[in-house]
């Protein structure tokens, strides 16, 4: 039996999408996260940020299940809980779920097909086949990304003749034409260069008030720009979370501002 | 102290001889095998041509391509005329000339005619045991690159595979009699008496009956499946695995189930991948004598294989010619004279420019789709 997540009503209630509780997580025998519990607001934009191999793309990934694709990792203790339902339980459809939840990779990867098609492609799944519905939703999701005055005369041109900033911007309109609860991030400007960065974070300010964006990155000034919260992730456990502001000013914990400063990391 | 003067090189360098000789040994060993194989195409050319070309239009004879196989009669007329004729122009001829002499008379079997018969029954198993192993190989090929988890069981399965493909084509042609022609189950109202196993089937007089195919196209379709689908499989899984990590991903973070992003997003980019190795496979396919031998081939038949059929399933359960065991006929079964080079040559000759075709065209193909699936 699949549980529809539906947790926009909760969210108002709880202002909490999602909920991360007391979560171990292992690759084979090695642990990758340990003991963490977080609480990301719904609607603004979340940023995990840590020095690499910390654990905090590993998180993003249990978010919408992607880790399950990968052998021999595994949940071992605690829960992830969107809208008040365990993402994990045995009821849970994993597809459904990443319709909920959507996700930009780090390196853009969109379908060797027309631009159209990959804005589409979320729609097509779901069984969409009114082409004004469609029209409809590529343009809409187009505009969000802020994409469709650069690409709207050649929407029927192959998606790899953009530019890899334009690539980018096309995941994440393909991302949010299926109106997702939870849009996940990894590292989606670590690829671009200064000016595609800059366009992508107009764009992630813009949608902030429409979805729940969780954004890992490397770059600090980018989770200081972007993010209402912001986690400190260090070798697997959750170090420091708090509102951003006052993470980059006045951090609690000695590691947060060691890593911050640049003094590690 | 630098001396620039050193640098200038004096004489022969040093090991200049031995390089030069290693050099002029592995050129003409290369050159060597280049001479051989362009004498024997050159001879095949050269004999072979002049059965298929003709210097008039339209150049080529087309009666070679699409006449049925016949015996060569050869013989003398009374005035002293040497006359070749195949079987059927032979009974017209003496039906015309009731009461002429004839003298000399030899015949040649196998050598009169045409070969359309050899031809057509290459292409029909062609195309079945493609369509047999692209469906079973493409299928392993998903499972395997798209579904198994990586464990030793699957590696074992993968290297099993790997092993098949270096049988020799005879086993796979006794595998195939043993196997397609004598054994697998048929649904018939007569079970033979050598039949393994019978057991009546609930309607009608009907009894699935395990006493195989005979030796039949379908039969020699299953058999030469068999002895491409490592090749196919092996080749189809590469194709699967160049498709980018990133378009899965990517596909199923969208909410795809594993099948839809397999349908959508990996196979319709390693399709042509798929079917340009797998040209390469026809050609071998084409080619091969021996899993026929015993399975499909018969050396004489006067039908076209869809001639005289009661049903479409006929043409599935009836033996065929085959380009390359008639070769093999014409080579070993029949004596060798200057009557039967025609045939020799010319069958040799069609075959060679059938797969030349085949190969290049799978070469074309993959460039040209390498060229534009680019990511």
């Amino acid at each position: 039996m699949h549980v529809t997540l539906n947790p926009t009503e909760t969210i108002q209630q709880l202002g909490t999408s999602v909920s991360v509780r007391d979560l171990d997580f292992s690759y084979g025998s090695s642990p990758a996260l340990k003991d963490i519990s977080v609480e990301i607001p719904a609607k603004g934009v979340t940023a995990f940020i840590g020095p690499s191999g910390c654990g905090k793309s590993t998180l993003l990934r249990c978010i919408n299940r992607m880790n399950d694709e990968i052998p021999g990792t595994r949940i071992t203790r605690g829960k992830i809980e969107i809208g008040g339902i365990d993402i994990y339980d045995s009821s849970v459809d994993v597809v459904k779920l990443r319709r909920d939840v959507g996700m930009v990779f780090q390196k853009s990867n969109p379908f060797p097909r027309s631009i159209y098609e990959n804005a589409a492609y979320g729609l097509r799944l779901r069984g969409e086949r009114n082409k004004t519905v469609i029209d409809e939703a590529v343009e809409k999701s187009l505009q969000a990304a802020a994409l469709w005055d650069e690409v709207k005369d050649r929407l029927q041109e192959s998606a790899l003749g953009l530019s890899g900033g334009q690539q980018q911007r096309l995941c994440i309109a393909r991302t949010i034409a299926v109106q997702p609860q939870v849009v996940l991030m990894d590292e989606p400007c670590s690829a671009l260069d200064p000016i595609a960065t800059v366009k992508v974070e107009e764009l992630i300010w813009d949608l902030k008030h429409e979805y729940t964006f969780v954004i890992v990155t490397h770059n600090m000034q980018q989770a200081a720009r972007v993010s209402d919260k912001t986690a400190f992730f260090y070798m697997g456990e959750l170090i420091e979370f708090g509102d951003t502001s006052k993470i980059f000013s006045n951090p609690r914990v000695k590691q947060t501002e060691d890593y911050i400063t640049g003094r590690f990391g | 102290m630098f001396d620039p003067k050193k640098l200038i090189r004096k004489g022969l360098p040093k090991g200049h001889f031995k390089d030069a000789a290693v050099r002029s040994l592995l050129a003409g060993v290369t050159y060597l095998v280049v001479i051989i194989a362009a004498l024997l195409f050159g001879k095949i050319i050269v004999d072979g041509a002049p059965v298929l070309f003709k210097a008039e239009a339209p150049f080529v004879d087309f009666e070679f391509l699409t006449a049925k196989n016949e015996t060569l009669h050869v013989f003398d007329d009374a005035l002293g005329n040497r006359h070749q004729l195949p079987a059927a122009a032979y009974s017209a001829y003496l039906d015309k000339h009731p009461g002429e002499g004839i003298f000399n008379e030899q015949t040649f079997s196998y050598s009169g005619g045409g070969i359309a018969g050899p031809i057509v029954g290459t292409a029909l198993l062609t195309i079945g045991s493609m369509i047999l192993a692209l469906f079973f190989g493409i299928c392993a090929a998903i499972y395997l690159s798209e579904y198994a988890k990586q464990s030793p069981f699957i590696h074992a399965v993968r290297l099993a595979i790997l092993n098949l493909a270096g049988i020799p084509s005879i086993v796979f042609g006794l595998f195939g009699f043993s196997v397609f022609v004598l054994a697998v189950p048929i649904i018939t109202s007569t079970p033979a008496d050598r039949s393994l196993l019978t057991f009546p089937l609930f309607f009608g007089n009907y009894f699935v009956s395990f006493q195989g195919w005979n030796s039949s196209l379908m039969a020699g379709c299953a058999t030469l499946a068999c002895m491409i689908l490592p090749v196919i499989i092996t080749a189809s899984e590469e194709s699967l695995r160049a498709v980018p990590q990133g378009f899965r991903d990517a596909s199923l973070a969208m909410g795809a189930t594993r099948w839809q992003t397999i349908r959508k997003c990996v196979l319709p980019f390693s399709l042509p991948g798929i079917l340009t190795s797998s040209l390469l496979a026809i050609t071998r396919v084409a080619g091969e004598t021996a899993p026929i031998m015993f399975t499909a081939a018969v050396a004489a038949k006067d039908d076209l294989p869809w001639q005289g059929l009661k049903s479409p399933f006929d043409l599935l359960s009836s033996q065929v010619q085959a380009l390359p065991y008639h070769i093999y006929t014409l080579a070993a079964r029949i004596p060798s004279s200057e009557y039967t080079q025609r045939a020799q040559y010319g069958s040799v000759f069609v075959f060679l420019v059938l797969v030349a075709f085949l190969s290049a065209g799978s070469m074309i193909l993959r460039s040209k789709l390498r060229a534009k699936l680019k990511w």
